[in-house]
């Protein structure tokens, strides 16, 4: 089987990609999808919030899932579900397999990668005590409750407010459980500042910062677990042992871009993001394989991976353009765009000013907590872009928007640096 | 004149609204980046609502159970009173977005519609 | 009346019974969880010794070397994942005098092939050792097995010769009877002519129910960790550190399934289940292992657990008839190598109770047994056929191990077939892998509830308390609203 483009993954960003693709004239495009439908974990999140900034309404995740399935289908845009893509090649071979299929082979002139994240589990935390029934990561549990129509509990701690444990929390409490408190082992949540007032506060749910998981007690089913709080380090603090009994711990603490199909075919990976490095047309280091949505970074809004998602159709799709009229990839100097003082990452880690559109959004994340400071931009040494942020959270993702025509003048510059700088009075 | 600190959630910047009230009434609304935290800011203080989501089991359907949200936000104190009148309500495929699946749900005057499509499972007939 | 009973499915308990199935017996296997393989043969390093660690003229010498050199054939008989990748026990000290006694102690245990290595030696071998290891002590015949599959294939294989499994049976009392011995249980009274105690870290209480020469075994926790297959090549040997007074230390292992395993600490507890990790153990873990390797990627871990080996105060395998007890055969205080000797513990116990009942062979038993079959091994073309025939094998449910649906239903269906959650993970690995089933557990749920007609209330975890899930959505809310 032969394709122009192949997407891995049926989820918001590949179903963004494959729309986008399709407007910019890449006819035969297919999708694979390894769950029996289109949406990816759209589909199970079934609190509103979704949307705003792209349709400029609040829609539920199901509902945000199905604006794009139905422009998919409308535009005819081929998939397979229950699909699992087995492995790639450098050459954008894909091999799939599915009950109905079988074991198939596809060549692709262009692959894009959307195959989202996964959850960190008990084990990469090291939460020492037994291993019992009743300890889910936040994303199982939702799956559980929005998809399966199960409790996976009755009386609920959670272990990071990051969003899924939030909404997971009235998720649950909404059910009839009690949840009796959610533990933050950092300062502060990774969070969305409103799903702490309505997810928390609006069902008296208790945060507690600085505090972690320090045992699990109960052999076969949690009986409950024991809360410590931290030290600056996150080291917990002898003597702050507190004993809460429970049925079920969910864990809300991390999520890691699933590039085990990327890592196969030697898809540099950035080490912070653990997701590929990409320039600015979303392409990573093997020509041709473009990354967009959870696979690439984690996001906190699906708005944001839709945009970023229909960036890398749209680019795929010159690619392939340019491949059918014969224009091979021209040598191209690029410029490292390099994560500064502050900033954990950025996405992309590298532009070509004669290749960027007028206008580059570069996506962040800030490394702590920032109040009233500056977002900077710098070529070299020379400041293009200074905006101020009254306020900046880890949990929160953060972008800056770079001119072509501001960077003209910098094309032989070592890198572009996005930092964090403090107020100057 | 009593102040209240918010947390605007209409949209994930999340901005700290301080709400001005004076004889129970918010007189002002300050700390807002565009007009719907101003409006949120007065009625979070005087009748704070909310949208519910939830699910409900769905007979026939190629998924077991659909998603579901009010129409429209209704009152905070109302939100448990609306899962409870959830209970026992069942769906048949096809649902389709935006069908209703329960009228004036707790007597907000809000009805509950579903907010994901559900086919009809085709079963094979045995041999 | 039964021939033999034979109390624990563990991997003692199992070879046991593997054994005795070549004979015209009536066998029976008593366990008192529900699957075989989940107390301390799930729980080990996995690791097949060559047997230089013993104590020569010991039992536990002679069974290590004996069950080491039987690993082969059985893993090609049973169809079972076994490597010989060697060991190494590095010593960071000049003089290398224990890694001499070492070699000396497995010289006279019969151990072939060992060899002192300088640290140099050593690192040409294992590139990512540390460089402050000196000199190490190499045993060639050294390998990793997995410990699940060689208890769930002596199990299966032992089924499929005439064995029969009782789960959920706990034996609370025995006595000695006119003609043998009564075993009372929470299923009720068994009785049998041969008694055989492979209770685990519980075989002294069961001995001593019956024996008056008392027998005790402290539980002796491990705790381990397990790194991701993707940095799977790290190692290729199994590393261990000097041996201490509770046994080989910390050591650094890849699995047969191309993880890597870090442990086990060693601490003496008096809790029987107390398979809980601690922070301390896992701290502990973590510096060791740092010390044999110092690049080891600690990022990488994808779990954490602890096993309690049976420790025996004399660290001897008691295996043989209670002195007072006629018909009872302890298979007691198998600790470390306990998994490396079980072929040959198996064989023992087996020649013994031949020697006293005098039974003839069994000339139906069949000695081979097929694994679960793994599409991952086929070519594309076989691979296809499979998914015609039984299109669940084409369904991934999975992913991070890449197990489909055909193979969780043939771990169901296997004679002494899966039950639960942990049960089709340790059979097929899935819920194995980095995400530690929490993209495939409500699929496993919904194909255990499906296969073996039970509400998805009923699946558990392991364990009779381990449900998953404790009600359905709208139908176990409280009445009234706050």
């Amino acid at each position: 089987m032969k394709k122009e483009l192949v997407i891995i993954g049926g989820g918001p960003a590949g179903l963004a990609a494959a729309i986008a693709a399709k407007e910019n004239g890449v006819n035969e495009i297919l999708i694979l999808e390894r769950d029996h439908e289109l949406g990816g974990i759209l589909n199970q999140c079934i609190h509103n919030g979704f949307g705003l900034h792209t349709f400029q309404e609040e829609l539920t995740g199901p509902e945000y899932a199905a604006r794009f399935i139905e422009k998919a289908e409308r535009l005819g845009i081929e998939y397979k579900l229950n699909t699992m893509a087995l492995s790639i090649t450098k050459d954008r071979k894909v091999t799939a397999v599915s009950a109905k299929e079988g074991m198939f082979e596809i060549e692709a002139d262009a692959l894009i990668l959307s195959m989202g994240c996964r959850e960190r589990p008990r084990g990469a935390l090291q939460i020492p005590g037994y291993r019992p029934a009743g300890i889910y990561s936040a994303g199982t549990a939702q799956k559980l409750v929005n998809i399966e129509g199960y409790m996976p509990g009755r009386e609920v701690v959670i272990l990071g407010s990051g969003d899924i444990g939030l909404i997971m929390a009235r998720r649950m409490a909404l059910e009839g459980a009690k949840v009796k408190v959610v533990a933050e082992l950092m300062p502060y949540s990774g969070g969305l500042k409103r799903n702490i007032v309505q997810c928390l506060s609006d069902f008296d749910i208790p945060l507690r910062l600085n505090t972690t998981v320090v045992d699990i007690a109960g052999k076969e089913r949690v009986e409950g677990v024991t809360l410590a709080s931290v030290d600056e380090k996150g080291r917990p603090i002898a003597g702050t042992e507190e004993y809460i009994p429970c049925d079920t711990l969910l864990l809300s603490v991390g999520l890691i871009p699933e590039n085990e199909l990327s890592k196969g075919i030697g898809v540099a990976l950035n080490h912070v993001t653990k997701g590929p490095v990409v320039n600015e047309r979303m392409e990573t280091s093997v020509e041709g394989v473009y990354a967009c949505g959870n696979v690439l970074h984690v996001h906190d809004l699906v708005d944001f991976v839709s945009e970023e998602a229909a960036c890398a159709g749209r680019y795929a799709a010159e690619y392939l353009a340019e491949k059918r009229s014969g224009i091979s990839e021209r040598e191209v100097s690029r410029i490292p765009v390099i994560a500064g003082y502050g900033v954990r990452y950025t996405v992309p880690s590298s532009v070509s000013v004669d290749r960027m559109e007028e206008l580059l959004t570069v996506r962040f994340r800030v490394k702590d907590v920032r109040r009233n400071c500056f977002i900077s931009v710098y070529a070299d040494n020379k400041r293009l872009v200074h905006i101020k942020r009254p306020v900046m959270a880890p949990g929160e993702m953060e972008k800056v928007m770079l001119k072509k025509k501001e960077l003209q003048a910098y094309k032989t510059a070592d890198s572009v640096t996005v930092k964090i700088e403090e107020a100057e009075d | 004149m009593e102040r209240k600190e918010l947390i605007c959630i209409c949209c994930p910047m999340g901005c700290a609204l301080t709400a001005e009230i004076e004889n129970g009434e918010v007189c002002r609304v300050t700390g807002n980046t565009c007009p719907r935290g101003d409006a949120y800011g007065r009625k979070e203080v005087t009748n704070p609502t909310r949208i519910v989501t939830s699910v409900v089991p769905v007979r026939g359907g190629t998924s077991g159970m659909v998603s579901v949200k009010t129409a429209s936000d209704i009152p905070k104190g109302k939100i448990m009173e609306c899962m409870n009148a959830l209970r026992g309500i069942q769906a048949a495929a096809p649902v389709r977005i935006g069908d209703m699946i329960a009228e004036n749900i707790a007597d907000t005057g809000v009805d509950v519609i579903a907010t994901k499509n559900v086919d009809v499972l085709q079963r094979r007939c045995g041999g | 009346m039964t021939d033999v009973i034979v109390i624990g499915a563990g991997v003692c308990g199992t070879a046991v019974a593997r054994e005795l199935s070549k004979y015209k017996l009536s066998v029976m296997v008593l366990e008192k969880e529900e699957d075989v393989c989940v107390q301390t043969s799930k729980a080990n390093s996995g690791i097949v010794h060559a047997g230089y660690d013993a104590r020569p003229g010991t039992l536990m010498a002679e069974l290590n070397v004996k069950g080491n050199r039987m690993m082969e054939e059985l893993a090609q008989k049973l169809d079972i994942p076994f490597v010989r990748n060697g060991s190494l026990v590095i010593s960071f000290e000049k003089t290398a005098s224990e890694l001499e006694r070492l070699y000396e102690q497995g010289i006279r245990n019969g151990v072939e092939g060992m060899k002192i290595l300088t640290g140099d030696e050593a690192r040409a071998m294992e590139p990512n050792l540390s460089k402050e290891v000196k000199a190490a002590l190499f045993a060639p015949t050294a390998g990793i097995v997995c410990p699940f599959e060689l208890n769930y294939a002596f199990a299966e294989n032992a089924a499929v010769n005439g064995v029969e499994f009782r789960f959920d049976t706990e034996v609370k009392n025995i006595t000695k009877t006119g003609n043998g011995l009564e075993l009372d249980t929470n299923q009720g009274v068994y009785r049998a002519g041969y008694v055989v105690n492979a209770a685990g870290v519980y075989a002294d209480v069961l001995h001593n129910m019956v024996s008056g020469q008392k027998i005790r075994i402290t539980p002796r926790k491990g705790e381990y960790m397990l790194l991701d297959r993707g940095v799977g090549g790290f190692v290729s040997h199994v590393i261990f550190q000097e041996p201490s007074k509770y046994g080989k230390g910390v050591l650094v292992t890849p699995t047969t399934h191309g993880n890597i395993l870090l442990g086990p600490t060693a601490c003496d507890i008096e809790n029987r289940e107390g398979t809980n990790t601690t922070a301390e153990g896992l701290s502990e873990v973590r510096e060791k292992a740092l010390r044999s390797l110092p690049g080891l990627p600690l990022d990488q871990v994808i779990t954490s657990f602890a096993g309690l080996r049976a420790h025996e105060d004399g660290h001897e395998f008691i295996i043989g008839e209670a002195p007072d007890v006629k018909g009872f055969i302890d298979c007691a205080g198998i600790e470390s190598p306990g998994l490396t000797s079980a072929p040959a513990i198996g064989l023992y116990v087996a020649d013994l109770i031949a020697a006293l009942a005098g039974p003839e062979r069994n000339p139906q038993f069949i000695d081979t047994r097929t694994g679960i079959l793994d599409p991952k091994k086929l070519s594309v073309k076989e691979r296809n056929r499979l998914i015609r025939v039984k299109p669940e094998y084409g369904n991934i449910v999975c992913r991070c191990e890449m197990v489909s649906e055909g193979e969780i239903m043939d771990a169901i269906h296997r004679p002494v077939g899966a039950r639960t959650l942990d049960g089709v993970k340790r059979r097929t690995r899935a819920g194995m892998g980095r995400c530690q089933s929490g993209f495939c557990s409500p699929k496993t749920m919904e194909i255990l509830s499906r296969e073996w007609k039970l509400a998805q209330s009923e699946i558990r975890k392991s364990g009779k308390a381990s449900g998953i899930i404790t009600g359905i959505v709208k139908e176990d809310r409280k009445e009234d609203s706050e």
